[in-house]
């Protein structure tokens, strides 16, 4: 006793060999069964209603939506913003705590990224989907054309065009820079028309000394750059809004704020697909409770700052003095959308304190309906501030009322469904878990009676 | 660095492969290869690999990047002088999100560029030596040269506990 530290106690389990993990990791590739299909052709039926009801809606204008004058942003723009914040965790768990050499990362980091790329995927369709004539949306780009006409690039807009796409497109780079080596061990194990795919899919790539020191540095830099993009591309997403007069909208919080929001629904998310995930493919091993715990950690954090964005922006409204910013937060706590705003703050603000007990935190089940009230809430921010904002603009009589039609909600629905979808068919063809990272992150096979750190 | 004749070693054990990597540099072999499984900094300070020059390709194509963007929003700002919101045709502020942005992407694209290039990806012809247990939990160090060499390299294979040794 006295000054003497208790030893701590061993791992419950003891790290995966090199080979066990290949194994494991391979073995979530395998030929899906039934209940894999059942789900795909669910998510096929949910998409194909979603599709429907764009076809609808081209057919017949944007009448079919329920935009009231002068709303004329609604779910399509709230699905828009939610889509790109939830990609953003992806970037942070992959990114930054790369930089921040975060151990606890590794497990979880290649479903966050490919939750990222699909999220910017999915978030890409909807300022298409929001249009009324779709087919001139790449009007947004800057291209040569005959009327000499150029994109105004004072325009919070087109920056947005810049940002996202730069976004999808280095995300889709990050990701499939970090498979080139999983791809490889895939290969080696593979036969048929998958050693085919997996070998065009690596670059040939053979871990030879060579290849890893050019591209550690590499996979180093693109965190750099990930790194400011992820922060740029949500401001630059908030000042779609924050640019413009609309009381609500017109703060210089919203980019941090839309930030922390951004990488709190995120994390919710990597949760709510984490959990069934490691249990459907027997990822425990793998993706542990401490993992959990640490993303729950990261989602309290973001939720406080979110949390203390609410109040801020209710308190300048009064603070200010300002009568159109008074009444447009009066009526967003008290007005016609109050179970809007208290839908929000309850599954942002209140439900997430539950997650300052650790209890709560390592309970996988507790978690996984925790971030499930964390999405709603995210969601239905993004609808009040857009809608509660337009919904009470300046003059009394313009004041409107919008809710969304059947062919909105049937976009939304397939919305959800074309990200499962990619998901759903993603683990089928990419490593879940980082196979070389795996192996980085526990002990190398030494010698008998060698220690490491020791061999060199 | 690869032609000739070669002899490969599989290894089990991290230290024993870096302790043969030690052991062909005492020796003054100059031309061979290893091969591993996960990216270990004891083997990069083993083979003391100098610092990647595909930062050169970052500083390149984040500068482009940067020129890029900046040129662009302004140039076609120029060629369709309209103002809005009364701000100048030339607005900074806004057009160094456009810079930002463009320099992220022509800088992590060409970073990405420069690697493959470095590195020699993508691969289309065989990599002499190696084999796929490398992917996944052993290490192949190869080792070319004359006869006398690839003797020479048999005998530290064998010394530092290789599991298999085989002609390339």
């Amino acid at each position: 006793m006295g000054t003497v530290a208790e030893p701590l106690p061993a791992p419950a389990t003891a790290p995966p060999t090199y080979a066990e993990v290949t194994r494991d990791v391979i073995a979530t590739l395998r030929p899906p069964g039934r209940k894999y299909y059942i789900g795909l052709a669910f998510v096929l039926a949910g998409l194909a209603w979603g599709a429907f009801c764009w076809a609808w809606q081209l057919r017949f204008g944007l009448g079919v939506t329920g935009y009231q004058p002068p709303i004329f942003w609604g779910t399509y723009i709230a699905c828009f913003v939610f889509w790109v914040g939830i990609a953003h965790s992806g970037t942070l768990i992959s990114a930054i705590l790369l930089l921040f050499r975060s151990g606890w990362r590794t497990a979880v980091y290649r479903a966050a990224e490919m939750m990222t790329v699909f999220a910017v995927m999915t978030a890409g369709l909807f300022p298409i989907l929001h249009l009324g004539r779709a087919w001139y949306a790449y009007w947004v780009f800057p291209y040569p054309n005959f009327r000499g006409l150029w994109s105004n690039f004072r325009s919070p807009l087109v920056w947005d065009v810049f940002a996202i796409s730069t976004y999808l497109t280095v995300s889709v780079t990050f990701l499939t820079m970090g498979l080139i080596p999983d791809f490889a061990a895939v290969r080696d194990q593979a036969r048929g028309w998958r050693k085919r795919f997996y070998s065009l899919a690596s670059f040939g790539w053979k871990g030879s000394d060579r290849e890893w020191r050019h591209w550690g540095k590499m996979y180093l830099y693109l965190a750099g750059f990930a790194t400011p993009l992820v922060l740029s591309v949500h401001s630059v997403v908030s000042w779609d809004f924050a640019m413009a007069i609309v009381p609500g909208w017109h703060a210089t919080i919203f980019a941090p704020y839309f930030v922390a929001g951004a990488i709190f629904s995120g994390c919710a998310l990597v949760v709510t697909i984490l959990v069934p995930l490691r249990k459907q493919f027997h990822l425990e091993r793998y993706i542990q409770v401490r993992h959990f715990d640490s993303l729950a950690k990261v989602i309290l954090l973001t939720g406080s700052i979110v949390a203390y964005a609410y109040v801020v922006e209710f308190f300048m409204s009064w603070y200010s003095g300002n009568i159109f910013e008074r009444q447009s937060f009066y009526a967003r706590a008290f007005g016609e959308y109050w179970w809007a705003t208290w839908i929000m703050l309850s599954c942002n603000v209140f439900v997430p304190l539950l997650l300052w007990f650790k209890r709560v935190r390592t309970n996988l089940r507790a978690l996984w309906i925790i971030s499930i009230f964390i999405n709603i809430g995210m969601y239905f921010e993004r609808w009040v501030i857009i809608v509660t904002g337009l919904s009470h603009e300046y003059e009394p009589w313009q004041w409107s009322y919008y809710l969304p039609r059947w062919p909105e909600i049937g976009i939304l629905v397939g919305s959800f469904c074309w990200f499962t979808m990619w998901f759903l068919l993603a683990l089928k063809f990419l490593p879940v878990v980082a196979i070389s990272e795996m192996k980085e992150a526990g002990p190398p096979p030494l010698r008998a009676g060698a220690r490491a750190g020791s061999q060199a | 660095m690869s032609a000739g004749p070669g002899v490969v070693a599989v290894f089990g054990q991290l230290d024993a492969t870096v302790a043969t990597i030690g052991a062909l540099k005492q020796r003054g072999f100059a031309n061979y290869r290893v091969y591993t499984p996960v990216p270990r900094p004891e083997l990069a300070d083993a083979l003391a690999q100098k610092t990647s020059p595909v930062r050169l390709f970052t500083l390149f194509g984040a500068l482009c990047g940067t020129c890029f963007g900046f040129f662009y929003a302004i140039a076609t700002s120029l060629d369709w002088p309209l103002i809005t919101g009364g701000k100048p045709i030339i607005s900074w502020p806004p057009f160094i999100v456009i810079g930002f942005e463009t320099t992220i992407l022509l800088g992590a694209l060409i970073t990405v560029a420069g690697m493959f290039l470095l590195a020699g990806l993508p691969r289309l012809g065989r990599a002499p030596g190696y084999d796929p247990r490398f992917s996944d939990d052993k290490f192949g160090v190869v080792a070319f040269g004359g006869p006398a060499q690839l003797a020479e390299a048999r005998e530290i294979f064998t010394t530092n506990g290789a599991e298999e040794i085989k002609d390339v």
